[in-house]
């Protein structure tokens, strides 16, 4: 499955883009996404904290299933900042 | 009304919106810019949404309210990208046929803003630095 992954705020700082294309083998979850996305932004976020993530503009859990062209979204948290 | 506006926000023309003859009160909230950020000097300030999202979520908290209070006639103004300090970023308007609903749904809907609407504010500090926090006025 592709889905088109979007970043906003402090991810989209930490990430250097605005958004990406993923492909994932068929049945992954946002979970199997997320562990790539973390792979190719090592400093996105903290090893075991937990990344809020959207689907297609409604909130969603990391067990979900990603089909083709679902629109993925990482939702930074309450505070993080930069010098 | 549901807006995210690049340009500054003008509160008569959000409320402008609810005022209308089935109603005899407008409550009106105005979120603004503050100078001072955890002790430190804010220079200005940048908003960013996820704008198809914050849309769709403003929308369900206009149905929130209007199945609680049965207030149907709310404006819901937010504004994005650079504001200087002392600038409006958030108009929040909602009107009744009586005053009690206005309020409690006005204030509702700015909470529930905070929470669960993907706009993120940058506060960018006199003498460099900055950080991200959630939205909104509080």
């Amino acid at each position: 499955v592709k889905v088109n992954v979007r970043f906003f705020a402090l991810y989209r700082e930490r990430a250097g883009i605005n958004e990406m294309y993923l492909e994932l083998i068929e049945g992954s979850t946002v979970s199997a996404a997320l562990d790539k996305i973390r792979e190719c932004f090592p400093t996105l976020a903290p090893p075991m904290s937990h990344i809020v993530t959207a689907v297609n503009t409604a909130y969603v859990e990391d067990d979900r299933f990603l089909c083709d062209g679902d629109e993925l979204v990482l939702i930074p948290p309450v505070s993080g900042g930069g010098d | 009304l549901i807006e995210l506006a690049y340009g500054p926000l003008v509160p008569d023309q959000v409320t402008a919106k609810v005022r209308l003859d089935r109603n005899g009160a407008v409550v009106t909230f105005l979120g603004t810019t503050r100078k001072i950020s955890d002790g430190r000097q804010v220079l200005y300030l940048e908003y960013e949404a996820y704008p198809e999202m914050a849309v769709n979520k403003l929308e369900e908290i206009r149905l929130e309210v209007k199945e609680r209070w049965g207030t149907e006639d709310v404006a819901i103004a937010h504004r994005l990208g650079r504001l200087e300090i002392e600038e409006i970023s958030l108009v929040v308007a909602v009107a009744s046929p009586h005053r009690k609903e206005a309020f409690l749904a006005c204030q509702y809907i700015v909470d529930r803003i905070k929470e669960m609407v993907p706009i993120w504010k940058k506060e960018v500090f006199q003498g460099g630095g900055y950080h991200w926090v959630a939205c909104e006025a509080h």
